[in-house]
């Protein structure tokens, strides 16, 4: 790809480094990239989550038995700044009480949804003819309206995070998608380009930044020039383009900025420390929905991909979409896979049933057969050796952590010990467990320990 | 339809212990058989003898530990260690002293200390140290190389296996009539006679820079040594440490008195210099497991090798030196470690 990039503009100018850490993994994205997305029709039934990530559920704002409309507000925030909830299809609602969601490690409070078979629009939101002149608390409150929480997995609230960085001078939107398998951002920068920018726009204002960069990973040469000319014409000064290896776990939060910016999270702190927040590119998308389109967060770009899918490709999908019906229009089930991974194969949670509806974090299922994730046909695991002191990890820990160092601590059950390595800064990205010759499952000793400490 | 659940990550890279000493091994066997060009299938048999002896010692530890037998007893680290040691016997070697070092090597340094992953000396540089100073008149009678020298008849293989088990050659030959000093004992000796190095490295048993023959197997070890770096089963830290200590000190010795201190050239192409930088000093388990480390721990071990060669009572010194840095591997690690993502720098 030889197309230039807008020209850094100050402070941007300076290369990033290049990282000392991180894994070289095959990336498998082509396979679900080869078709444009698909905007998939609205389900006959839906299953809303009224919780988003960590934050409390919001309160049902509708009845058992009354018909909405797709887009009506069928939840309020339990704490002002945290989404609202909508209704992603038009029909009545069946059910509201607690159901198991893809990604959720218990049933948590949802509204059940039946179809009506039309997909009526709720005329409660319209298109605002230049957004960005909005006051940023207008756009925060706008955000937290149109039930906007970060799409990147996280889940994180958009609007309290912005509110929470007021004074960060850069805004750092995420398009790397470091995990293998997942497509969903790259085929979002491909289509829709213009309203990742017009969405970047609208994070800069709303926070009243300087700057915002836009950062893709080496070898996403279609977004990237799709980036790259819907940047030409807005001519906004204030954005910028960045390409960084693509190394995992590059689009983690802190080595992304890292690449970027040059700049360290300081150990226990948050990105708004060093002037920076951090939004993911479908995010951004989902501003511009709103404001220039008047559409609230109703469906999200899922991948659907693997080697047990007939027809791997990206699905524009309805949140509580049962996930059967996204395999469904990828063709079915292909063969036997082994198990169905929501997010990438380095982080993401393997699922134990399809019929869990999809939630604003599901970027990607993976219908995984024992090829995918590298395991003997039958998928039996391969027994765990000693530590034999490779080195393997400390090589590969994006954090500078020594993971056979904090295996025996942690086994060791030696609390102070952990301490001392800096157990709180291993952001659990799997990255030593992938490449362990000794089969050990660092990530979840580690996850265990933190839980524990 | 439902699914198989399990902890991320959900996949692995595709490589695992065992696959890692067998590329060991294969990346080997150039060298060995350049070994066995030049001096017959004694390192062979030597390898097969103590490959005998570890498993069984291996064996009889995992029984009395508790271990699952069969999955460590094909993880392959036991074939590493015995062919690292056939290396430093000499090809004629009697049975008793490769298994006396190879039992000790698997029962005492690797199993008393809790089996593979748990060694902090390395197994097959602890038994050749053990049958150096025990053996040592047995250890220094090398067969001369096969270097096209005319009086010089190669020990067939029969006559390798039954001096390996009997401890004499058949026939009444004397193992004396055909064995010969190795090139560094040569150059101690003679330096020790006052005599300089470029009439030391006149006679026979030298070749452009080190031993006739031994420098071919140098060469090919190297080429073992380069393949395992670019399958990334090494790093290049430690091979580049030992080899830069040792190289370092060797130029500064021989710029300030090339008569009583051989060549760089020399000191590389002698002895176990390359096959310690890149099999040897590389063995994971008991060397650092930091990058910085690494470099540190190399470094060490060629100045090690360096001062042992010059100034100690044996010619080689990777052996020693290894167990010597071995045991400061705790230490280099604590002051090697790498910065955490956002703490100060030190
Ligand atoms: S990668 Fe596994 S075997 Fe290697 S040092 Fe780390 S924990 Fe030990
Ligand atoms: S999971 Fe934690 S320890 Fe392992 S590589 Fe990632 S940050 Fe480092």
């Amino acid at each position: 790809m030889s197309e230039p990039v807008p020209s850094d503009p100050a402070g941007f100018d300076a290369q990033p480094p290049r990282p000392t850490w991180g894994v070289r993994t095959p990336l498998r994205k082509s396979v679900s990239t080869r078709e444009p997305i698909l905007v998939a029709p609205a389900p006959a039934r839906v299953c809303i989550p009224l919780v988003q990530g960590e934050t409390p559920a919001a309160r049902p704002l509708v009845a058992i038995g009354q018909a909405v409309r797709c887009g009506e507000p069928v939840g309020a925030p339990a704490e002002p700044g945290l989404p609202q909830v909508h209704a992603t299809i038009a029909g009545r609602v069946t059910a509201i009480g607690p159901a198991l969601v893809a990604g959720a490690g218990g049933p948590v409070p949802c509204v059940h949804l039946e179809g009506t078979g039309g997909d009526e629009r709720w005329p409660g939101y319209t298109r605002i003819a230049a957004p960005e002149q909005l006051a940023p608390a207008a756009l925060l409150e706008g955000i937290a309206r149109a039930g906007i929480t970060g799409l990147g997995g996280a889940l994180y609230p958009t609007a309290r995070k912005l509110g929470m960085s007021a004074g960060a001078g850069v805004v750092l939107l995420n398009g790397v998608e470091c995990e293998p398998y997942i497509s969903c951002d790259d085929a979002l920068l491909r289509e829709r380009a213009d309203r990742v920018v017009a969405g970047a726009r609208l994070l800069v204002a709303a926070l009243g930044a300087r700057q915002c960069v836009i950062a893709v990973k080496n070898g996403m040469a279609e977004a990237r020039a799709a980036l790259y000319h819907a940047l030409e014409a807005v001519a906004d000064p204030r954005l910028a383009l960045s390409v960084v290896t693509a190394r995992y776990p590059a689009g983690g939060e802190r080595q992304l900025i890292e690449l970027v910016l040059g700049r360290e999270v300081p150990a226990g702190g948050h990105p708004a420390d060093v002037g920076v927040v951090c939004q993911n590119v479908a995010t951004a998308a989902a501003l511009a929905d709103f404001f220039a389109r008047g559409q609230p967060l109703i469906s999200r770009i899922v991948t659907v991909t693997g080697g047990g899918v007939a027809q791997p490709r990206n699905i524009e999908a309805r949140i509580g979409t049962p996930i059967a019906e996204l395999i469904a229009l990828a063709g079915g089930y292909r063969g036997e896979p082994l198990r169905l991974v929501m997010g990438g194969p380095m982080m993401g949670i393997a699922l134990p049933d399809d019929g869990l509806p999809i939630t604003a974090a599901t970027n990607c299922l993976i219908a995984a057969t024992a090829l995918d994730l590298g395991m003997a046909p039958g998928g039996a695991l391969e027994p765990e050796f000693p530590c034999v002191r490779c080195g393997a990890c400390v090589e590969a820990c994006p954090a500078g952590l020594l993971p056979q160092e904090l295996l025996a601590v942690a086994r060791a059950g030696d609390r102070a010990g952990l301490a001392a390595l800096d157990l709180g800064e291993c952001i659990e990205c799997g990255a030593c467990d992938y490449v362990c010759p000794s089969r050990i499952p660092l990530t979840s000793v580690f996850r265990r320990a933190k839980a524990a400490g | 339809m439902r699914f198989d659940t399990g902890p991320s990550p959900q996949w692995r890279a595709p490589g695992t212990v065992a696959a890692m000493m067998r590329t060991v091994v294969l990346a080997l066997v150039p060298a060995l058989l350049a070994h066995v060009w030049f001096y017959g299938a004694g390192i062979l048999v030597n390898a097969g003898i103590a490959l005998v002896a570890g498993l069984a010692t291996e064996a009889a530890c995992l029984r009395l530990t508790g271990k699952p037998v069969g999955r460590f007893l094909t993880d392959g680290s036991t074939l590493v260690t015995a062919v690292l040691y056939a290396f430093c016997l000499p090809p004629l070697c009697p049975w008793w002293v490769t298994v006396t070092g190879m039992v000790f090597a698997i029962g005492i340094v690797k199993h008393a200390y809790g089996g593979l992953g748990y060694n902090p000396f390395n197994p097959a540089m602890a038994a050749c140290a053990l049958v150096l100073v025990t053996f040592p008149a047995a250890m220094a009678r090398w067969t001369a190389p096969d270097i096209g020298d005319l009086d010089y008849a190669r020990p067939t293989v029969a006559a390798t296996i039954t001096y390996a088990l009997a401890g004499s050659l058949p026939a009444g030959t004397g193992v004396d009539a055909i064995a010969r000093p190795t090139t560094l004992a040569l150059a101690r000796e003679g330096l020790g006679l006052s005599r300089t190095m470029d009439e030391i490295q006149a006679g026979p048993a030298f070749g452009d820079f080190g031993g006739a023959g031994w420098e071919w197997i140098g060469n090919f070890t190297a080429i073992g040594g380069f393949a395992l770096l670019l399958l990334g089963v090494i790093r290049w830290h430690t091979p580049a440490g030992v080899l830069g200590g040792l190289l370092t000190c060797a130029t500064l010795a021989w710029l300030l008195d090339p008569d009583t201190h051989p060549s760089p050239g020399f000191h590389l192409f002698s002895g176990g210099a390359i096959l310690g930088a890149f099999f040897i000093a590389t063995d994971p388990v008991s060397s650092p497991a930091t990058a910085r480390g690494r470099l540190v721990y190399g470094a060490g071990i060629g100045v090690l090798t360096w001062l042992i060669r010059a100034f100690g009572s044996y010619p080689d010194g990777v052996a020693f030196a290894v167990l010597a840095m071995n045991m400061g591997v705790p230490l280099i690690e604590r002051y090697t470690r790498p910065r955490v993502y956002g703490r100060p720098r030190a």
